[in-house]
């Protein structure tokens, strides 16, 4: 069974990020979200595992307080 | 404030060619008495060379200004023979912690490995650097310092040299010079006079820098907060510095204004609600300033080289602005020390540009990018940046995307036209092109430190398993007087030329095996590497370290 990489895993980190804000420029927020949501998608599926995606998914939805899911 | 109205005021002293119809001609013009310049003036010293040295002030650095001096640079000024001033002054500090909100984020170790003489950072304030400076070029005795004089032309002269024009409080003079170094900074008079560009971008946030004197119970470490309680929304920066100063930069709206921000009654505030009721501090200098990220298309400009802040500029966070500049001089001098003396073709200057526009571009793009997380421009930046925060604390992988500034490492001169390229296999040492490693050794005194053993001249460094025997008997014969054969033995006795790497520290660390050498250029980044080479292979790449790729064309062009 498949354990999420949570070590460093980037050739470059510091390049990835900045392709990361700069894929994002000229978008209001909420075709930044949209954009955001289809990576995740993108992504999921890349990697296929249940039991991987389980574990990140659990792991991003730690720590926030049950109302702030309500926010419409 | 308080520090810069009390530093001495250095004596002018009216130059000889006031009174002089004729032009004098010098080899070595260096204008600014910055660390820059400094330390260009006391390595051309060290080379045995004579230099002016033009400043248009008549006292050290107001203010703290660049105060992390980097592992490299202090191997840099340990070859000048300044670094156990500035580390016996300055503040030993390896350790950095991160802070978002009211809690630790982690804690990182930049120099986690022992065996190397000098530490990832010392910090000491720019004044106490400049102070140093100008002592060893006074023992030196090669540096004609000139306060108060200020460069306002430069023009070519036919042959390549400039000529420039002084200003003084007694009038203007001239003065020709072989070679100039424009180390007068990020508002270059030089590079002005020059009509040169200057090009890059300008970010909208302003940083307030205070020097605080305090006895307060910080560790000598790098406090980087994003978002804390005392200062809601933005960072702030702590530093410790010599003589119970510390460094505190606070990120400003980009509304701010500057003239009000750096007021006493604006700045005293933040301090309390940073420090506490109980801190008993004073306030030594404040500033406030806006990030650039800035550089001259070209550093060589004929025989007009522009080193440090003049030919390129960053923003502050990584320290990258004093040790980028204490670089350029590193890779300059020794080219303009041969080329001045007949011993190199004047296309060894090309190389300038080759190695220092890389690392200035490579400066730049950290700089920006921590800039950019620093200040995040829109609201899907700063999720991301709160994301990487909060995923820091438990997992290592968030960690390498914080970003604080990504401390100042030497670049590797990967595009230099000098390096021989690897033929054989390697899997790991320095590179062609990197700054060499140090390593503890054992030689005739004693304990000893490899990188002591390189520098101001090309070193052959040859790795042997025993003392005293090896398979290029012949190479110091061949080569000398140009190049010095450095041998490390894994055991025997360590003598006049030979060094003992009794726990194979450096064996290790340069990837070596019976047989491994280097070649090393003056400023001890490696120009080629073999693992077995012959004579002429170590010949060969001599001649293109010194910019002569073809030896079999004939003798050198002498430079002029």
């Amino acid at each position: 069974m498949a354990d999420l990489v949570t070590e460093p895993n980037l050739p470059d980190p510091d390049g990835f990020y900045e392709r990361l804000i700069a894929s994002h420029q000229g978008l209001d927020d909420a075709a930044s979200r949209r954009m955001n949501a289809r990576l995740v998608l993108l992504l999921a599926n890349h990697i296929g595992d249940p039991e991987v995606l389980g574990q990140a998914l659990a792991i991003a939805r730690d720590g926030f307080a049950e109302t702030a899911t309500r926010t419409p | 404030m308080v520090a810069a109205a009390a530093r001495p005021r250095f004596a002018y002293v009216p130059p000889p060619e006031i009174d002089d119809d004729t032009v004098r001609r010098v080899p070595v013009v260096i204008v600014g008495a910055g660390p820059v310049g400094l330390t260009a003036a006391a390595e051309f010293a060290i080379l045995g060379r004579e230099a002016v040295l033009l400043d248009d002030g008549d006292t050290v650095s107001v203010g703290s200004r660049a105060i992390c001096w980097a592992k490299r640079t202090l191997e840099i000024f340990d070859r000048i023979g300044v670094a156990d001033r500035i580390a016996d002054k300055g503040v030993v500090w390896n350790r950095g912690r991160l802070f978002h909100g009211d809690r630790e984020v982690y804690a990182f170790d930049l120099l986690p490995e022992p065996g190397h003489r000098r530490p990832a950072f010392v910090n000491l304030q720019q004044y106490h650097i400049e102070d140093i400076l100008l002592e060893r070029v006074a023992e030196l005795g090669l540096t004609d310092i000139r306060w108060r004089n200020r460069v306002t032309g430069v023009e070519p002269l036919p042959d390549g040299a400039a000529r420039l024009t002084v200003e003084t409080p007694d009038g203007v003079y001239r003065l020709d010079a072989d070679c100039v170094l424009a180390a007068d900074g990020v508002r270059s008079t030089v590079r002005r006079a020059m009509e040169l560009d200057f090009k890059g971008r300008v970010f909208e946030d302003r940083f307030l820098i205070a020097d605080v004197i305090m006895k307060a119970g910080f560790p000598s470490e790098r406090w980087f907060w994003f978002d804390p309680p005392f200062h809601s929304g933005r960072s702030v920066l702590l530093h410790r510095q010599a003589d119970d100063v510390f460094r505190i930069d606070f990120q400003l709206p980009s509304t701010a204004d500057p003239d009000e921000e750096r007021k006493p009654e604006n700045v005293l505030p933040r301090l309390r609600q940073m420090l506490g009721p109980d801190v008993d501090f004073a306030l030594e200098w404040v500033s406030v300033y806006s990030f650039t990220c800035r550089r001259m298309e070209r550093f060589r400009h004929g025989r007009v080289f522009f080193v440090g802040d003049s030919a390129h500029v960053v923003s502050p966070f990584g320290a990258r602005g004093g040790n980028g500049g204490i670089q350029d001089v590193d890779a300059l001098c020794w080219k303009l020390d041969l080329v001045l003396s007949g011993s190199a073709p004047e296309r060894l200057l090309e190389s300038y540009d080759d190695e220092r526009i890389p690392a200035a571009e490579e400066n730049i793009v950290n700089s920006t990018r921590s800039t950019d997380f620093m200040t995040p421009k829109s609201a899907v930046s700063e999720d991301f940046r709160a994301a990487a925060l909060e995923l820091a604390a438990r997992f290592p992988f968030a960690r390498r995307m914080v970003n604080s500034g990504r401390l100042s490492l030497p670049h590797v001169y990967r595009a230099t036209p000098l390096s021989t390229p690897d033929a054989d296999a390697w899997d790991g040492g320095p590179e062609p092109g990197a700054a060499a490693v140090d390593a503890p050794v054992r030689d005739r005194d004693g304990a000893a430190w490899l990188l002591g053993r390189t520098g101001r001249r090309f070193t052959l460094l040859w790795f042997a398993d025993e003392a005293g025997r090896g398979p290029l008997p012949a190479l110091p014969e061949a080569l000398r007087p140009r190049v010095e054969l450095v041998t490390i033995a894994r055991r025997g006795s360590p003598d006049a030329s030979t060094v003992v790497d009794s726990d194979g520290t450096a064996f290790r660390r340069w990837s070596a095996a019976d047989g491994t050498a280097y070649l090393l250029r003056p400023d001890q980044h490696v120009a080629a590497r073999w693992r077995r080479p012959s004579i002429g292979d170590v010949a060969l790449a001599m001649e293109r370290a010194i910019g002569r790729t073809t030896p079999e064309a004939g003798p050198p062009i002498a430079g002029g």
